[in-house]
């Protein structure tokens, strides 16, 4: 098409106010428009690829977190434009606010804890039917003790007191302090960002691993401390180093900056991270409610569309394995509308590395996983490993069949709008087949050992993955 | 004319004694006794504000915790700089957006044209083919020329968001507070039955409100999607929230000026043998309407420190959202721009007072006092 000819034509229309433009001033307009040698077959082509959207201006919720990337990248690298759709990303205060402004649909979809659509579902908490068609990522947790508490652990293990001590490191050292407190009949407090969050399940398999018992979930008292050696409160991500400073708790788990920033600042000491305590675990998802998916189906499809250019942008590396965007990413996400942290804090983790002491700056490639490993298909096994997690520490409140943990996660978790997105993006060649689950995948990750304590996970046998537990439900 | 005696008048209506000596001086009044009002409303006021300013520069360079430090005046004056630069950069993308997005829908429509051209051309299944496809084409180029940019709002929005949804709930407020105040004041026997509800409801927190505003408004939407409703419900719980915590003190002020009118009008009233409702217009409200402003004035001043808190609270957009996403963001920047957005919350508050007693000396008779 000649250029020439629109902006000529456009010149005309710039005197008039976008609002009051009209059909016959945009008709006017095309009239003067020359497309040059545009072929009306192969518009027809283009036309009829596209998807008709149920709805194109969208609102989505986020919190402050790094691993919020994917929805920024989508928009600010324009994905959701070239899907027709003009997007709205608005931070949220905390998670239950965020879930609240999804489901009464002051929010079309949100940055969700992997938890949040499975806890939704089962009725813990607030009950509302959320699923979810894509993962956002992988790992990206870490768990944060403050520097009294670390210096009592290297007293108890001489091995951590090093530049570089042997990771991972287990709560072993810190079991001797606990009880130290629980004697002192003082609680020992320790902060997680949602009750079904997954650092709340990674603190408490952490902790457990090593024999602290972090309490139970029951029917009468949900807050989670019945029994507990350590009492783990709900902290919003941003305010866990402020916490953590103030004294009001001793640790954290929490996802990226903020683990970072307790380095930074100096008042705290990241010990483990998710990517030690379970290789690979799901973090967020993209969630919407289920009657939002019925009434935008195409809609939904055109945003996990987005959603997976976007991922596939965060982890594009050269040949030497280096990531290629990474950075750009940061500067983007160190946006005040965005995760607002300093751009040198959030680049800490976020481009392949992982500052645990200033001494110890290890290379952590999979930190953050956007889209290698399968990261984005909402594997049903992942669903199946919160179930499992949530029945361990009593938040379901009844043992349930096997074949129960499978129809949940069929239920939750939407591959099938996922493969919808992929098959368009590999017939507008912009994905390779290879880059996603084989057709005849069944959704269940092979099981695997990859975990703090060695214990071996199998989505399949959700009951045989409880029973190997010492602390927690055992079925 | 009298200019002076205008501008005198002005400076009273307006509440800014503040220019009263310059006027005298200028109409050529005691140059010492003006001299002297300027130096106590002007020249001491700066000198404090300088000494607070040290105090504060001096507080800066002390509270320094590991997290963060306290900004000084110059960089949370920098930090407002570039709030507004930000803005202004901001609309700049926002408009450049909009042309494109305009050169889109002319694009969109020109091919929509070849379309149609194209269907003339051929018949039959064909043909209905590339009518669908025009049709789509020019759904394309409408929506691009309703783009309405989706960036996230700047310092400059969230006031004037912040400043609409205090007009709003006060303008609430004032619609039920001043007939429940009328008929409060006029009617002991109605007075008494409103009393308990006064009392309790009179000392509550706004958080405290909130989540049932919340509540209520949500009840009130539901069935109905986000864009279909005249108001946002965000606003729309922040301004219930406003109203329920700032009409109160009209209420209050309200009943106790209609209840205190003098008595003596109220004879000649029954003299005259005044109508109920001219009793009402020509003599209550009159009489109460300087109680009532006073009522009005705390009202809003009540609202605006309420929104705030709401907006905080329930993430709706505003300035406290701003405030708190800030505090969230935990960037070097951050605490600077939240003392910038504390004197701004400040200043505006000024100005909502001044507004207030400027319409209260403006229905006042006799002399009006100044602040």
């Amino acid at each position: 098409m000649t250029q020439a000819g629109v902006a000529l034509t456009v010149l005309a229309l710039s005197g008039c106010a976008p609002d009051s433009v009209t059909l016959e001033d945009l008709e006017a307009a095309a009239a003067k428009v020359d497309l040059g040698d545009l072929d009306a077959e192969q518009l027809l082509q283009e036309s009829s690829t596209k998807l008709d959207l149920e709805k194109t201006d969208l609102k989505f919720g986020f919190i402050k977190l790094t691993d919020c990337a994917p929805l920024v990248i989508a928009k600010e690298k324009g994905y959701f434009a070239d899907e027709g759709l003009n997007v709205e990303i608005e931070a949220q205060s905390n998670w239950k606010v965020l879930l609240d402004r999804v489901i009464d649909g002051q929010l079309d979809g949100a940055h969700m804890l992997a938890g949040q659509p499975i806890g939704a579902t089962i009725g813990f908490g607030t009950k509302a039917d959320i699923i979810t068609a894509y993962s956002l990522d992988y790992n990206g947790n870490g768990i944060t003790v403050s520097n009294e508490i670390w210096a009592k652990m290297q007293e108890n293990d001489p091995k951590l007191a090093v530049d570089q001590p042997e990771h991972p490191i287990t709560a072993d050292s810190l079991k001797p302090i606990v009880e130290e407190y629980k004697q002192a009949g003082k609680d020992f407090q320790m902060g997680m960002v949602f009750p079904v969050s997954t650092h709340n399940y990674e603190i408490r398999y952490w902790l457990a691993s090593s024999g602290i018992h972090p309490g139970m979930y029951t029917a009468q008292d949900i807050t989670g401390v019945q029994d507990a050696d350590v009492l783990l409160s709900v902290t919003p991500p941003p305010q866990m180093p402020a916490t953590l400073e103030a004294g009001t708790i001793l640790g954290y788990c929490v996802g990226e900056p903020w683990n970072q920033q307790a380095v930074v600042k100096e008042i705290g000491v990241p010990v483990t991270t998710n990517y030690d305590i379970w290789k690979n675990n799901p973090e967020k998802v993209f969630g919407v409610t289920q009657q939002w998916d019925q009434q935008h189906p195409n809609t939904h499809v055109a945003v996990v569309k987005a959603l997976m250019r976007a991922g596939k942008w965060l982890d594009a590396v050269d040949e030497d394995g280096v990531f290629l965007n990474r950075q750009e990413a940061c500067e983007i996400l160190s946006r005040k509308d965005y995760v607002g942290a300093d751009a040198d804090v959030i680049d800490n983790s976020m481009t392949g590395t992982f500052v645990f002491q200033k001494t110890d700056v290890r290379p952590m490639p999979d930190f953050n996983v956007f889209f290698k490993h399968n990261a984005t298909f909402p594997h049903y096994s992942d669903c199946v490993w919160f179930l499992t997690q949530m029945r361990r520490w009593g938040q379901i409140t009844e043992s349930k069949p096997a074949q129960w943990y499978d129809e949940m996660a069929k239920k939750i978790y939407r591959p099938d709008i996922y493969r919808q997105a992929a098959d368009l993006l590999i017939s507008e060649g912009k994905l390779d087949p290879n880059e996603i689950p084989a057709p005849d995948y069944d959704g269940y990750r092979a099981a695997s050992t990859d975990f703090i304590d060695g214990k071996s996970y199998d989505g399949k046998d959700p009951l045989g993955y409880l029973a190997s537990f010492e602390i927690g439900h055992k079925e | 004319m009298n200019w002076r005696g205008n501008a005198l008048r002005f400076c009273n209506v307006a509440g800014l004694p503040v220019l009263e000596p310059f006027v005298r001086l200028a109409a050529g009044e005691d140059p010492k006794e003006q001299m002297a009002g300027i130096a106590k409303f002007i020249l001491l006021p700066i000198v404090t504000v300088g000494i607070f300013l040290g105090l504060w520069s001096l507080a800066a360079k002390t509270i320094v915790t590991g997290s963060a430090k306290l900004p000084g005046p110059a960089a949370t004056w920098n930090a407002g700089v570039e709030l507004f630069e930000m803005h202004q950069t901001q609309k700049a993308a926002d408009a450049a957006m909009r042309q494109e997005k305009l050169n889109q829908a002319v694009v969109a429509m020109a091919k929509a044209r070849l379309m149609d051209e194209a269907a003339a051309k051929s018949s039959g299944e064909e043909a209905e083919k590339y009518l669908a496809s025009a049709t789509a084409f020019r759904q394309e180029a409408v929506r691009a020329a309703n783009f309405v940019p989706s960036s996230a709002p700047t310092f400059v929005d969230q006031i004037l968001t912040s400043l609409k949804t205090v007009f709003f709930g006060f303008a609430i407020a004032t619609l039920i507070a001043v007939p429940l105040g009328v008929l409060c004041g006029m009617s002991p026997w109605f007075n008494a039955a409103m009393n308990p509800f006064i009392q309790v409801f009179k000392p509550v927190s706004p958080l405290a409100w909130l989540p049932l505003a919340g509540l209520v408004i949500i009840w009130a939407y539901s069935g109905s999607t986000a864009g279909e409703t005249f108001f946002e419900k965000a606003f729309l719980i922040s301004a219930v929230t406003v109203s329920l915590c700032s009409l109160w003190p009209t209420l209050v002020n309200t009943t106790l000026g209609v209840a205190s009118v003098d008595k003596d009008y109220m004879n000649v009233a029954k003299v005259l043998k005044l109508s109920w409702s001219q009793q009402l217009f020509k003599i209550i409200l009159p009489a109460s309407l300087p109680l009532m402003f006073a009522g009005l004035r705390i009202s809003l001043g009540v609202g605006w420190m309420v929104l705030i808190a709401a907006d905080m609270l329930a993430q709706n957009p505003g300035l406290g959202k701003f405030v708190w996403d800030e505090f969230q963001n935990g960037s070097s920047q951050t605490y600077a721009r939240i003392a910038f957005s504390v004197i701004i919350i400040g200043v505006i508050g000024l100005v909502l007072d001044r507004i207030m007693i400027c319409l209260r000396n403006m229905v006042s008779f006799g002399n009006p006092s100044p602040a």
